[in-house]
């Protein structure tokens, strides 16, 4: 029999029992569109993760004390030297604390971040309006503070607030910036942060009392000249540190390098995203015993056909491939549907709210051609007992059976 | 032997013309057949040998459990022999594999059944095309339609069985095994579901297919009422042959 009249018989055949033929389709239709939607939602949340952090900046190195140690802001300062650290272009010590902004009625509790000038930089800060920290502000430990954009929306609304003040502690701050909205609503984001002058953080918010130099931070924010260097900058800023502190054993601090940080977590998301495919995976299996028993079925209802076109000259390989085709054609058929409704089913998802949360969704055209490719081999695998059952039957007794 | 011609019957003619007229187109040499139930053996053909020309139209009789629906399908190529030989056109038939012998069912015998055995969702033309569907046959239009205005079905080619007569769904029958110009025609009780009328109608069919066109027909059947239009009568009970009388056939009329 001709491939053509192969496939036009099969075709037959389905749209005789449209009905059945449908509620198999519909089980590979779901299993399909289950596996592109939850890829498309994990490779989503993937990208959403990785951008955050790049938004960091990949240049970037965290250093923090290890517990009951110190870093100074004169171990920041000092990172800056060209000649036992060329790598390192900016630092940008911080000190983190909360508090309470209060804008005539409006009060907002807030993360509180003392910084210096070279955060801008460093983290690659935009500014919607005014200016950033300057060093004036940190050697004369002022009273002024920079918005995140969530928290100047919070206390002022739409207006902008340059110019104007809020209280903390009773302390009047003049604002002299506000950040552009960084996006991503997590926790720790930008958005949510108020920004004062390290000194000003320690001295007038803390309420501490040391000499300047000697202002325990807790971490320090280095950029170094490019992303190939981070290594370099790293091995520097330890044999630096190490002399400072006069260490001979183990180091006092951590140094963390963001892309380090990036790598781990694509790892975890990925095996998230293999979790969410397998389960995925498992509907398309189902739908597959699905495809299986609906052929048993038909090869039952349909002995006596097997016997006619036996007598007519069909082959057992003829009678195979009618039936392999059915079921192949079955499960490609709903391997195109699924796609089309799981690409659908994505876009229609992607920048939903949950919460605090956008959803987002990546479709991916890799993973639509593996699912269609693996349906029609669950077709095909599927597909292969109930044709060889109907193969195998003898002409005689197909021919009799009522 | 049939069929191997030596040099100096080629120059002589008449005994060319004698040799060309023995040659059976099916030729049965001891044929046993025997099915196993379980333990017990049934021995459904016993020792049975005859011979068909080609050209003849023939009736196979007996009573049911006779072993002539055995014959039938050892004949039809749907089952093999036990024991003893079955050459049909000279092919020793016993001796193939399932896929030899479906090539033979299409080649060379063309069936009609007592129930007709269409495809219920296909059309009277899909009926008809289909053995032409299992060979890499050409001109598959003219073939078809060749077919059906031989049975007279021209108009009703894109009808459905369940839109048909039950003499109309035979007549697709008569089409679909003409359609390959098989050697014999194998027609298992092909008036049985049928009135009389309708079964003469199939009767002349088959009948006028013998006479005008040469073709060997054998007919499996009961009825003495079919069996007297044919010119011979081969007579089965209890697995071996009990008669085989040759006569002068009635022909049918309507």
């Amino acid at each position: 029999m001709t491939l053509w009249a192969t496939f036009m018989t099969a075709l037959n055949s389905l749209s005789a029992n449209r009905l059945r033929a449908f509620l198999a389709l519909l089980g590979i239709i779901i299993g399909v569109s289950a596996v592109i939607s939850l890829m498309s939602i994990g490779r989503g949340s993937q990208a959403t993760i990785t951008d955050r952090i790049q938004n960091l900046g990949t240049n970037l190195l965290s250093i923090s004390p290890q517990p009951d140690e110190v870093l100074t802001l004169e171990d920041a300062f000092s990172l800056i030297d060209p000649i036992h650290t060329p790598s390192v272009k900016a630092v940008a010590p911080q000190i983190s604390t909360s508090g309470t902004l209060i804008a005539g009625k409006e009060r907002r509790r807030t993360q509180i971040i003392g910084t210096t000038p070279e955060a801008l930089s460093v983290r690659s800060f935009t500014m919607k309006s005014g200016t950033f920290i300057s060093v004036p502000h940190v050697t004369d430990s002022q009273e002024v503070i920079v918005l995140g954009s969530q928290v100047a929306t919070d206390l002022f609304g739409d207006r902008d607030s340059v110019g104007e003040y809020i209280r903390i502690n009773s302390k009047r701050y003049t604002i002299i910036g506000i950040l552009a909205p960084e996006g991503g609503t997590s926790f720790g984001s930008v958005d949510r942060q108020a920004m004062v002058p390290i000194t000003t953080a320690y001295y007038r918010i803390l309420g501490d009392k040391t000499v300047h130099g000697e202002i325990p931070v807790q971490s320090i924010n280095v950029e170094a000249h490019n992303h190939t260097l981070m290594e370099k900058a790293s091995e520097e800023i330890q044999v630096l540190l190490r002399l400072r502190h006069k260490i001979s054993d183990e180091d006092d601090f951590v140094i963390l390098n963001l892309s380090d940080v990036i790598e781990t977590l694509e790892e975890t998301t990925q095996t998230i995203v293999i979790f969410l495919g397998i389960i995925a995976g498992i509907s398309l299996l189902v739908a597959g015993i699905g495809i299986m028993n609906i052929m048993l079925v038909s090869v039952t209802e349909r002995t006596r056909e097997i016997g006619i076109r036996k007598a007519m000259g069909a082959t057992k390989q003829d009678i195979l491939f009618q039936f392999v085709t059915e079921s192949v054609l079955l499960s490609f058929v709903g391997g195109i549907i699924g796609i089309v409704f799981g690409i659908g089913i994505s876009q229609l998802i992607n920048g939903m709210n949950l919460g605090n949360q956008m959803l987002r969704t990546v479709i991916s055209y890799d993973i639509a051609l593996l699912a269609l490719l693996v349906s029609s081999a669950i077709g095909l695998f599927f597909g292969i007992y109930p044709a060889i059952r109907a193969s195998a039957l003898h002409p005689i007794d197909a021919l009799r059976y009522e | 032997m049939a069929g191997h011609l030596a040099v100096e019957d080629v120059l002589r003619p008449d005994r060319l013309r004698i040799e060309l007229l023995d040659n059976p187109i099916i030729k049965i040499e001891d044929v046993t057949k025997i099915y196993k139930l379980g333990n017990i053996e049934v021995v459904a053909l016993n020792n049975v040998s005859f011979t068909i020309n080609r050209g003849e139209i023939i009736s196979i009789m007996g009573p049911s459990g006779s072993g002539k629906s055995t014959l039938m399908n050892i004949l039809g190529c749907l089952d093999i022999t036990s024991a003893g030989n079955y050459y049909l056109e000279g092919l020793n038939v016993s001796a193939m594999k399932d896929n030899q012998l479906a090539e033979i069912r299409n080649k060379k015998v063309g069936f009609v059944f007592q129930t007709y055995n269409l495809l219920p969702r296909s059309t009277a033309w899909s009926n008809v095309e289909l053995p032409l569907l299992y060979s890499n046959a050409s001109n598959i239009k003219l073939k078809v339609s060749t077919a059906l205005s031989q049975v007279g079905l021209t108009d009703r080619a894109h009808h459905k069985p369940t839109e048909l007569s039950g003499g109309q769904q035979q007549r697709v029958g008569i089409a679909r095994a003409l359609v390959k110009n098989p050697s014999i025609l194998l027609a298992d009780e092909p008036t049985g579901n049928l009135d009389s009328e309708s079964g003469n109608e199939i009767m002349k069919i088959i009948q006028n297919l013998n006479r005008e066109t040469g073709l060997t027909v054998i007919i499996v059947t009961h009825e003495t009422s079919i069996a007297k239009y044919t010119d011979r009568i081969i007579s089965v009970l209890d697995g071996s042959i009990v008669s085989d009388i040759r006569q002068k056939a009635a022909t049918v009329t309507t």
